[in-house]
């Protein structure tokens, strides 16, 4: 028996892995009668929600029809405004005849994007290095193709850009940039050196305690008073400037967070190896705090992506702006729920994908986890 | 020979509390040194101070010619002489067993990918665990994580090893495959600094022992005197309760 339990402890076994207690799929749906009556009630509701929804969208759906009064004959659904606005409320005031160019420039970002999203790309040195001259080659194509007066293209001023690429353009240099700026603040702020500290306390404290409205419109109206005249900055790099520098004091503080949950092992580890702190934060300190904090990274990435349409306030006509603007015409005048459906369900797709895509890489990057 | 390791009237206070009290120490290559004493009594302390991960308020600790400073580029080079084994494994959870012997070579020593690898790897063979190399540190049990430990700390090619409490936080069943690679590892002439409750261990490797309590070295004795003839109260005290428990 001993013996037994001698040779059995000096076999090396990894540690038991708990699995979680797994439940069949309508587990907890009928099991009293209680929750077999809620679970009743909510099924009949969602089906007639279905049917009302049905009934509205197809049944008594328009598909044909000049104005708004001609649709608004059966209640249902103006298909026919879609049908003839969805151009304006996708590309806001870009050029009709130009709006392939932000079209085609919109596929180029979603390829680059799902290309860099993808693991298996960043696990070979050498579509790390084709990644790598991907992304200035395809930004400077879209930039291109946005502003033109290059190959022949017209050129378009960014006042002019609207609608879905602009929501887009504003999110993701805006995310990006409020990223890195949020990296430094959150180092920053947890530095041994005071002045270091005290600036990024004073930046995340003052950035986050202004309403984003208001950073946009000192951005936009208050900025040229600071500045000597013959100083000109393009309307949406400053809008710009003012997303990123808002929500990197939100990622900031997240990201602060997660620099507080590792261990001080850690530290003294990388210390005692030697490493810099620049190594130690790049390599050992970051890719920790950061895959703890991506729930909440995905959270102000999704609030940041859907406050862009705040930039209506500046009359840049982003996605939910152009929605707004498509209606003015005077024979459409009186029509909302389309519109607003039509760029909400954009918006939802797109939180959706951001959701899915964050699901992915916590299980992913969960495999070595503690 | 000069000493590698030369620590002279070092002082650490934490506020009122003095946790190391003029202590005096030297070091000679090829020796192996156990610190043992109560708990709270300075040991961590004193391993701490000789490669900078603690500042040492007065006194002077020289380490291979080079004085433990704040001065810039001192503790680099300090720390690529003087490795370290913590009590909590202290590995990098997100890095493979072999990653983590690698990443302070490439970084600190500049040692290209290929050959951090290869040295790595046979690191792991030497420790016994080459199988577990692609694992992650959770998927290890204790002994393995803390063999990875020393693997990590072996490939820096230090001329000085510290052990602070390697098997404090191990499973009894653990603690002797750790102590066989530290064995084993002063067999070809590591410089060691250890300390640990494994009188076993000390009695077999160490060269002196050092009793400490309230951050003063009380006694420097080699083992055999160590064990025959504790100097003071407190060390008899503290062998009588560690061995009791030892024996258990």
């Amino acid at each position: 028996m001993a013996a037994g339990l001698a040779a059995a402890a000096s076999l090396p076994r990894p540690p038991p892995v708990l699995a979680r207690r797994r439940f069949g799929f309508a587990a907890g749906l009928f099991d009293t009668w209680p929750n077999a009556l809620v679970t009743l009630l909510l099924v009949w509701l969602l089906i007639r929600i279905g049917i009302a929804m049905w009934d509205w969208a197809i049944v008594r759906g328009v598909w044909e029809a000049e104005t708004a009064e001609q649709c608004a004959r059966t209640g249902g659904m103006c298909w026919a405004f879609l049908a003839d606005r969805w151009r304006l409320i996708l590309f806001g005031p870009y050029p009709y005849a130009q709006q392939w160019r932000p079209a085609l420039a919109m596929v180029l970002f979603a390829l680059l994007l799902g290309a860099s999203l993808a693991p298996a790309l960043w696990a070979e040195r050498r579509s790390r290095l084709a990644l790598g001259i991907a992304w200035p080659v395809t930004i400077a194509a879209i930039a291109a193709l946005l502003w033109g007066g290059v190959l022949g293209l017209p050129a378009v001023p960014s006042r002019l850009w609207g609608g879905l690429p602009l929501t887009m353009i504003l999110a993701s240099v805006g995310v990006s940039g409020a990223f890195v700026l949020a990296i430094l603040l959150a180092l920053g702020r947890r530095s041994d050196m005071p002045v270091i500290r005290a600036i990024c306390t004073g930046f995340i404290e003052f950035f986050r305690g202004v309403p984003l409205v208001a950073l946009l419109f000192l951005a936009s109206v208050l900025f040229p008073y600071f500045v000597p005249p013959d100083w000109t900055m393009d309307v949406l790099l400053r809008a710009q400037i003012a997303f990123a520098l808002f929500f990197a004091a939100y990622m900031a503080e997240a990201i602060r967070g997660g620099l507080q949950a590792i261990p001080r092992g850690q530290y003294a580890a990388c210390e005692s190896l030697g490493l810099t702190y620049w190594q130690a934060q790049r390599r050992i300190i970051l890719p920790q705090a950061l895959r703890t904090v991506i729930p909440s990274l995905v959270n102000i990435f999704i609030a940041a992506f859907k406050d862009t349409s705040l930039v209506v306030i500046i009359s840049m006509i982003d996605l939910l702006g152009a929605a707004n603007a498509s209606t003015a015409e005077a024979k459409w005048w009186g029509l909302y729920i389309e519109p607003y459906l039509f760029v909400a369900l954009i918006y939802l797709a797109i939180c959706a994908v951001m959701s899915a895509y964050s699901r992915g890489l916590e299980r992913r990057l969960g495999l070595g986890e503690r | 020979m000069s000493p590698v390791v030369t620590m002279r009237a070092v002082n650490k206070r934490y506020g009122p509390l003095t946790v190391l009290d003029r202590v005096s120490l030297e070091v000679a290559r090829g020796e192996r040194i156990v610190v043992c004493g109560p708990s709270g009594s300075g040991k961590s302390t004193l391993v701490s101070c000789i490669n900078g991960l603690v500042d040492h308020d007065e006194g002077r600790i020289v380490v291979d010619g080079i004085e433990v400073s704040r001065a810039a580029g001192t503790l680099p080079a300090v720390r690529k002489r003087v490795a370290m084994v913590f009590q909590q494994f202290n590995l990098f959870p997100h890095l493979t067993a072999l990653e983590n012997c690698t990443v302070g070579p490439e970084l600190a020593l500049g040692i290209g990918k290929a050959e951090a690898r290869a040295s790595a790897m046979a690191l792991l063979e030497r420790v016994r665990i080459p199988e577990q190399a692609h694992k992650y540190p959770a998927q290890l049990s204790g002994g393995q994580q803390q063999r990875v430990a020393i693997a990590r700390a072996l490939a820096m090619r230090p001329q000085v090893m510290l052990f602070d409490e390697p098997t404090s936080a191990l499973d009894p069943e653990m603690i002797r495959e750790v102590l066989d690679v530290m064995v084993e590892l002063a067999d070809t002439g590591m410089t060691m600094i250890v300390v640990t409750h494994e009188m076993g261990f000390a009695r077999e490797v160490a060269h002196r022992i050092l009793f400490m309590d309230f951050g003063r070295v009380l006694q420097d004795a080699p083992p055999e005197r160590f064990f025959a003839a504790p100097a003071t109260d407190r060390a008899r005290e503290f062998l009588s309760h560690i061995l009791r428990k030892d024996a258990a």
